[in-house]
Parts: structure tokens; sequence; C-alpha cells
């Protein structure tokens, strides 16, 4: 039984094809690096998956059920939780709340939404920041308040969209050890990363899109080596 | 302290008719309370959810009628009208959710006031169910003197005030206030932003609808012009919570007391009372560009300020 089934989805904006034709799984448990150019659709797809988008053509599955077409609340409620790529923090709330606004999706009263949302911040290591208003948040805890917002509605998969942008080398380390304790978590997790060290590093399997178009699929190791990848996206030195 | 402190002011406003103010004072002190109450429906649906309204004046007028309509048509008190108008008004702002809470940010503005234009020339113009430009009168007044209207409203306004501050503290009000700062989170987050719109957009308008209703009983008398005016209702509704303090739960109290007070003392000045609406012009620029949080909003910054200016003094 596929997981999470991605099914020859197009999306057009007008002439355009955002993305081409892409097919893909993301099996139970992986962490799935989704890479390529600028503009080469890796957020689009996120936005399909989540519901923002609907696709043009093909479809997404979601435990052999058909999730494309539904709105993103509904695919929250589903499993499926995600991160912006541009931060969208509650702004004029406290971080507490950012998380207790997510975690009532599954909570049945206001005691256990609080509950679960310190949860979430105190794995996110947040907590110390609980009641600071998230607009005065610096970009790396509010990268980081993202992923416990995602978590705090109890997701199955996680879609995490450029987390790690334009943080410091200290923070990076302590974003991949939060991820890989998601993923200690039995989350399933597809991310988008421009940063090379960092998604070859967490990865399990990568796929490449390239103008719309999948043009490649594997493990990191496959993929550093692939010829086609490497002349779209790696650049000759970075090979090695 | 601070937690007792709304049931204390309104033991305290319980207690203000023994003081035996005479009539006109009463009546501006029922003005405040009934301005409150939609001070704080306002502020529901457009503070904390964010759904900013300017056609207010729908829901209050729509109330209003369903009051006075009760009486003409069917020849029954219009105090009836009070829970007619809860059903009535919250049926009409599910349509009106259905249409406009599509629409985001200043457009929903816009197809909001456009609705409170609408149903005042249509209330004008359906001389058959409404009485047209003649108004609906009501000629059995229940009482004469003030005293238990004043009443009647202060417990909309104290049940209004418990009513938002729990919506407030519970599941909806994080829904709300997350739907306010970024609708796309919240709807990534799972919220269901058009079904929680539309809650808040009900919420609000039968608040709204409630006072309408009152006010017919109140006043004796409405007319198109009156219940669904746009600077008279939805501008004051607006500026009641944007002077008095946007998302804060005692600004529209605030905001209510300063706008009837000084619309009264504005009116009395000779030569320039019909202009009162060029003054609330003035004073919601000062306000946008001074305390944009409100008086209670911006309480700490305006003591401040006040401080300052004792201090060079």
């Amino acid at each position: 039984m596929s997981f999470l089934e991605i099914r020859k989805v197009s999306r057009f904006f007008g002439g355009l094809a955002a993305i081409k034709d892409v097919s893909f799984e993301l099996r139970q448990g992986e962490i799935l690096g989704l890479i390529g150019p600028n503009g080469a659709g890796k957020t689009t797809l996120f936005n399909v998956v989540n519901g923002f988008y609907h696709p043009s053509r093909g479809d997404v599955f979601f435990k052999e059920k058909k999730i494309s077409g539904s709105k993103p609340h509904v695919i929250c409620r589903q499993g499926i939780a995600r991160t912006f790529q541009v931060v969208k923090p509650l702004q004029r709330m406290s971080v507490l709340d950012n998380v207790v606004a997510s975690s009532f999706l599954r909570a049945k009263n206001k005691e256990q939404a609080v509950e679960a949302a310190i949860d979430a911040l105190q794995f996110t290591g947040l907590y110390e920041d609980r009641d600071v208003i998230s607009r005065g948040l610096p970009l790396g805890k509010r990268k980081r308040l993202e992923i416990a917002r995602a978590l705090a509605t109890q997701p199955e998969v996680l879609l995490l969209d450029e987390s790690f942008a334009g943080l410091n080398p200290s923070e990076l380390d302590e974003s991949i050890t939060i991820i890989r304790r998601i993923k200690n978590k039995g989350i399933t997790i597809m991310i988008i990363e421009h940063h090379m060290r960092v998604i070859m590093a967490i990865s399990d399997r990568i796929v490449v899109l390239n103008y719309g178009e999948k043009i490649a699929e594997g493990t990191p190791l496959e993929i550093r080596s692939n010829p086609l990848v490497v002349e779209a996206y790696l650049g000759e030195t970075q090979s090695a | 302290m601070n937690k007792y402190f709304p049931y204390i002011a309104i033991a305290l406003l319980a207690l203000v008719p023994l003081l035996g103010l005479n009539s006109y004072l009463m009546h501006i002190l029922i003005l405040v309370v009934m301005w409150s109450v939609i001070g704080m429906s306002w502020n529901l649906l457009s503070g904390y959810c964010g759904q900013v309204s300017f056609g207010h004046a729908a829901f209050f007028g729509v109330g209003a009628y369903t009051s006075g309509m009760l009486y003409t048509k069917l020849g029954i008190s219009g105090w009836w009208g009070l829970p007619a108008s809860i059903v009535v008004v919250t049926l009409f702002a599910l349509v009106i959710g259905y249409i406009c809470l599509r629409l985001r940010g200043p457009y929903f503005a816009l197809a909001t006031l456009s609705i409170g234009v609408i149903l005042r020339i249509v209330a004008e113009n359906m001389v058959d169910v409404t009485g047209g430009d003649l108004g609906i009168m009501i000629r059995e007044r229940s009482w004469i003197e003030k005293t238990r209207y004043y009443y009647i409203i202060l417990a909309i306004a104290a049940l209004s005030f418990v009513l938002v501050k729990q919506v407030i503290a519970s599941k909806l009000g994080y829904y709300f206030v997350a739907i306010r700062e970024d609708q796309d989170a919240a709807e990534s987050l799972g919220i269901d932003t058009t079904l929680y719109k539309t809650i808040a957009l009900c919420l609000s308008a039968m608040i709204t609808g409630f006072a309408g209703a009152f006010y017919t009983n109140y006043m004796g008398y409405i007319d198109p012009k009156v219940v669904f005016a746009l600077h008279d209702i939805s501008i004051i509704a607006i500026m009641v919570v944007m002077v008095g303090g946007v998302a804060t739960f005692s600004g529209p109290i605030v905001g209510a007391v300063i706008m009837v007070v000084l619309a009264e003392a504005i009116r009395s000045i000779p030569m320039l009372g019909t202009a009162h609406h060029t003054f609330f012009g003035i004073l919601l620029i000062v306000i946008i560009i001074f305390l944009p949080n409100g008086i209670v909003g911006d309480f700490p910054k305006m003591k401040k300020l006040l401080g300052l200016a004792r201090r060079a003094s």
C-alpha cells in the first residue's frame, strides 16, 4: 500500500506548467528530500499536496484515499501538516498561543490543547520563549515555531518548506537534531531544502525537480552521481 | 482585583438609577450601554476575527425591524422581537456570510458596506412590508420612565460581555485570532476558516440585532434612515471600538462612553452642532495616528504621554 502517492500531477498557471506530470511516492517513516533549482516547482508541489492548489491534472492519494481537491484544513485533519517557506507566524499572538491555536485540532478542551502545545514547544526548544509575542522572534526561532505548530496538529506526514534557509550553523545543527527526532517519533517527512550538506545528511531518498519535471529519484548517493542532476542543479564542483 | 472588576462595574451600574438622574441623563446612559453592546459585537467579528464590517447597521436594522414588524403585522408586543431577532438576524447573517465571507480584507468590508445601504433602500421601498419612509411607530409604550429600559439594556450588555469573554477564551477565540493574523496559515493548521468566520459573523450579528430589537422598543419609533444608517450606526460601531481599543474586552465600553457623550456635547454647540460627523472624522484621524490600539490598548502609552506633558508644564 502506498502511503502518500503523487500520481501524474500537473499544475498550470495560465500557459506555464509549474509542475508537469510528476509522480512519486512517499514511504511511511522516511525522510524524502525534494530539491531542484529555484522555480523548479517544489513549493507548488507542496501547495498541491497541502490543498492550497488543486492539481490541473493528476491526483494525490494519502493512504489510498484521494486528497487532492480537498481544502487545506481537511487535509490537515487527515494528518498532513506543513510549514511555510516565508514563515507565517500569527504575529500578534504569543508563541504559546500560536501553538495552542493549532493543537486545538486534536484536543478535546483547552487544558489538553495547552498541554499538547507545551509538549510541542519543549520538543522544538521554544519553551523558554513561550510568552514572547511571535512578531519579536528571530528568524531561526520563527522557523522552529512553524515546525512546532505543524507538530501540534499531530500529523503523520510533515511537509517542511525550507526550514533551514537563513539559519546560522549552530541553529542548523539544532534543527537537524529536531528533524531526526521527529522522524524517530514515526512521522514521515518530505522536506524542501537548498542546503546540500543538510539534505544529503538527513534524507533517506531524494526527488529532484527541474522546470516542473522530475528528473531523478534515488538515495543521496545515487543523486550525487547522477549526471542530469549535476548538470541541472548541483554543478560540477560539488559532484565530488 | 482585575478579575472581579467587570462584576463590580456592573453592580455599580445597576445602582445608578437610585441616584435619581433626570430622564435626559438616563437616556444618555441607556445609549452608552446600548452602544457598548454594539461595540462588543463589532469587536468580536472585526477586532478578534479580523473581518472588518462596515455594515453593522444591516444587522441592527434587521433586529429593529423584526421587533417593529412583529408589532405592526402580528399585533404582538415588540418585546417578542428580542428572542425573535436572534433567529431572524442569525439566519440573515448566514446568508450574508455565504455571499461575503469568500471575500477577504477590504473586499469583505466593501461588501458589508453595500449590504447596509442595500437594506436601507429595500426598507424604504417595500412600503407594504416595512411601512417605507413613514417607519414604524409603537403606540403603546411599555413604560414612560426609563429605569426599566436601563436595566434591560444593562442585562443585555452584561450577557454580551460574558458571552464575548467566554468565546474569546475558548477554542473559538484562538481560531478567530488565528484567522485574523493569517488566514492561509490558519487554514493549513486545520482550521476551517469559512466555518469559523461564519460563526464569528453570526455571533456578532446576533448581538447587534438584539440591540436593534431593544432600540425599537426603547425609542418606540424606527425608520429606514435611522436604523440602517451608514454614518450613524455602521461607522459609529467602528469608531466606538477604534476609539476604545480594538480586540480588548473593555475597549468598546470606553469607546461607547466617549462617543455618545461626545456626540451629545458636539450637538449642543451652537452653529457647529450639525457638523458632528466632521469632528468624528478628525477624532478618528487623531486616534489612528497617535493611539492606533485605542485608549484601552494604548493606555500605557497614553499615560506616558500625559505624564510627560504634566512634567513639562
